[in-house]
């Protein structure tokens, strides 16, 4: 004790003292266990492993005809597959990126024109526009419509109207042989 | 007030051990009030037996409750026909959510209007909004666990608000979420909240009521209680006028539980949740609804409609942002208000502007039920702007040139021709 008492008394002259040094070690070592023991609990909450093993998707796309749209579901969010019309198509490619709000060529949007495969979520609030059924709304540029708060998307998925800030997802897919999507 | 001497042996003995007993004779018998206390000052008792009621009603229906995505629909309809009682457990459940929130609103909007958050009780006052804060986040989660259509896109559409973070803000929503989507790890996560939060308010409550017993009820008059004659014992007085309050509240309560049950409620949240199909409108229950309006109000790019700014910031980004700080800035209160003067009987200007602010509100609840477009769309951005307007400039500004009436010399001289007379007999 009374030599802890000298060593505090040094330490007012601006030197830095054992004491100190145990201090700022021992308050280190516990923040770091701190942080170590936060991530657990933390990691905890994140995608289980049974919910990433079903993180893929595989379609039979042979039943689709010109201009028709199936909804899939994969991670538990709608797909939307559209086989386009040349039309369509052509409405995609033809509008000027300087008109879009985020701005992004149809070539950009899919691997194979005629198909466009999406993440039918409307990126606003995350409601599920209308548009993949035949007889819905498809909105103001022949895409979707989200009913929630008004945003249309046109023929590549964009966004060309409404409050929502970006165009639809495209989520990771590739084509394993004509008729085959794999999504995922 | 002196230490209360127990003659029971038990209670001696006890109290001599935790004194238990010595604190609630002081905090709840003894304890002095302020006479002059109206009805408005009922809602704060008010509240804590409806938190009671809540956890109390809570408990017994997740007896019966599953959470889990394919059987949460079910279970609680089960609850609703099978369960003995389960029906009306469940109807004072779901309708004392409303009702807690109807108290907390008046309770909120009395303190506002006699200046209850002024010095000394800023920290009360700052707590209350966390124990709100508390409660809207209990809310939320309650909603989504009957698993119907209204809880599952509530869900949805809430939780995406957390997206708006830079970055972080997708993976901040995946972590939420426990999964791509909202899913069986939400639902599960958002009963153990549920079940975890009320605890929570009922921490935050405790600290509530030892600020508030730390310096005593605010009053109508906004004044310092000058000594005895201006305090009447906590009991008989304020219990009796809490019990006589809670019958009248428990009849409007109970009138709406066995008369009107699906009052507050949205018919859509009976159809059980498809994550298919998004819901026509999505509607969040009337509590919510100013916040909901805010939330839709704000145009891209409104605050920096000249383009000076390096990032635009979309419709989103601002409504979610607008939201937050509607609620977080009533912790600035206390420091907003820079009159002097409490009650706003005493200031004429703010007194109006009070009841502004209130119908200001009620707008945008009504707006918040309706979908942002045209004239809607239009109100709804000036009672945002309106809200904002009020908090940020009129409560901090006005002060500067209202001209405030004379404050009353003590609570007893304001209702005696002078305030002596009653000092004399009461000592």
């Amino acid at each position: 004790m009374a030599d802890s008492a000298v060593t505090s008394e040094n330490g007012q002259d601006g030197e830095e003292t054992r004491r100190d040094f145990l201090l700022i070690s021992t308050v280190s070592v516990g923040a770091v266990g701190v942080a170590l023991a936060a991530w657990p609990f933390i990691d905890l909450m994140n995608p289980s492993k049974d919910v990433l093993a079903l993180a893929s998707t595989e379609l039979d796309l042979s039943g689709i005809e010109e201009g028709q749209a199936i909804t899939a579901i994969w991670r538990g969010k709608p797909i939307f597959i559209r086989r386009r019309t040349a039309n369509e198509v052509d409405a995609a490619k033809n509008v000027k990126l300087a008109e879009l709000k985020d701005p992004q060529s149809d070539a950009d949007r899919v691997q194979k024109p005629e198909w466009l495969v999406l993440i039918g979520i409307c990126t606003h609030l995350g409601c599920i526009p209308v548009g993949n059924k035949s007889g819905q709304a498809k909105g103001e540029f022949g895409g979707w419509f989200c009913p929630c708060h008004g945003s249309h998307y046109d023929t590549s998925g964009r966004i060309r109207k409404g409050p929502a800030p970006r165009n639809f997802e495209i989520p990771p897919y590739k084509f394993l042989s004509d008729t085959t999507l794999f999504i995922g | 007030m002196a230490t209360p001497t127990w003659n029971n042996p038990v209670i001696k003995w006890i109290d001599d051990r935790l004194p238990i007993f010595t604190f609630v004779q002081h905090s709840a018998v003894d304890y002095p009030t302020p006479k002059n206390l109206n009805y408005w000052w009922n809602f704060g008792s008010l509240a804590g037996v409806i938190l009671v009621i809540m956890i109390a009603t809570g408990i017994f229906l997740s007896f019966n409750y599953t959470a889990h995505v394919d059987m949460a629909f079910d279970s609680v309809e089960r609850i609703m026909r099978d369960v003995n009682y389960g029906w009306m457990f469940r109807y004072i459940h779901m309708n004392g959510g409303s009702m807690f929130f109807l108290i907390i609103y008046i309770h909120i909007f009395r303190g506002m209007y006699y200046g209850s958050y002024k010095a000394p009780r800023e920290l009360l006052w700052i707590i209350g909004v966390f124990i709100f804060l508390a409660m809207m986040a209990t809310a939320f989660v309650g909603y989504v666990l009957p698993w119907g259509q209204m809880s599952f896109w509530g869900a949805t559409v809430i939780t995406n608000l957390f997206s708006v973070i830079p970055f972080v803000g997708n993976d901040i929503v995946t972590w939420l979420w426990g999964g791509f989507s909202v899913d069986n790890p939400t639902l599960n996560r958002f009963f153990s909240l549920h079940y975890l939060l009320p605890f929570i308010i009922f921490a935050l409550v405790f600290l509530h009521l030892w600020a508030l017993h730390t310096h005593k009820s605010n009053n109508p008059l906004g004044i310092e209680v000058k000594g005895d004659q201006d305090e009447l014992p906590f009991h008989p007085y304020y219990t009796i006028k809490d019990l006589f309050g809670l019958g009248v509240f428990m009849i409007f309560f109970m009138g709406v539980v066995f008369f009107a049950p699906n009052l507050f409620g949205e018919p859509e949240n009976y159809l059980p949740a498809n994550p298919m199909v998004t819901p026509a409108a999505i509607v969040p229950e009337w509590y919510f609804l100013p916040y909901y309006a805010i939330l839709r109000a704000t145009p891209d790019n409104f605050v920096d409609a000249w383009g000076i700014l390096p990032v635009i910031i979309d419709a989103k980004t601002s409504g979610v942002i607008l939201m937050f700080a509607s609620i977080l800035l009533l912790c600035l209160l206390p420091w907003l208000d820079r009159s002097k003067v409490r009650s706003a009987k005493f200031r004429p200007i703010y007194k109006q502007l009070y009841w502004i602010f209130l119908a200001d509100c009620l707008v945008l609840g009504w707006i918040g039920a309706n979908p942002p477009e045209g004239m809607m769309l239009l109100i709804g951005r000036i009672a945002t702007f309106w809200y904002f307007f009020h908090l940020l400039i009129l409560v901090p500004f006005v002060p500067n040139w209202e001209k405030t009436k004379e404050l009353p010399e003590s609570i007893s001289a304001a209702v005696t021709a002078n305030g002596e007379g009653l000092k004399e007999t009461s000592s």
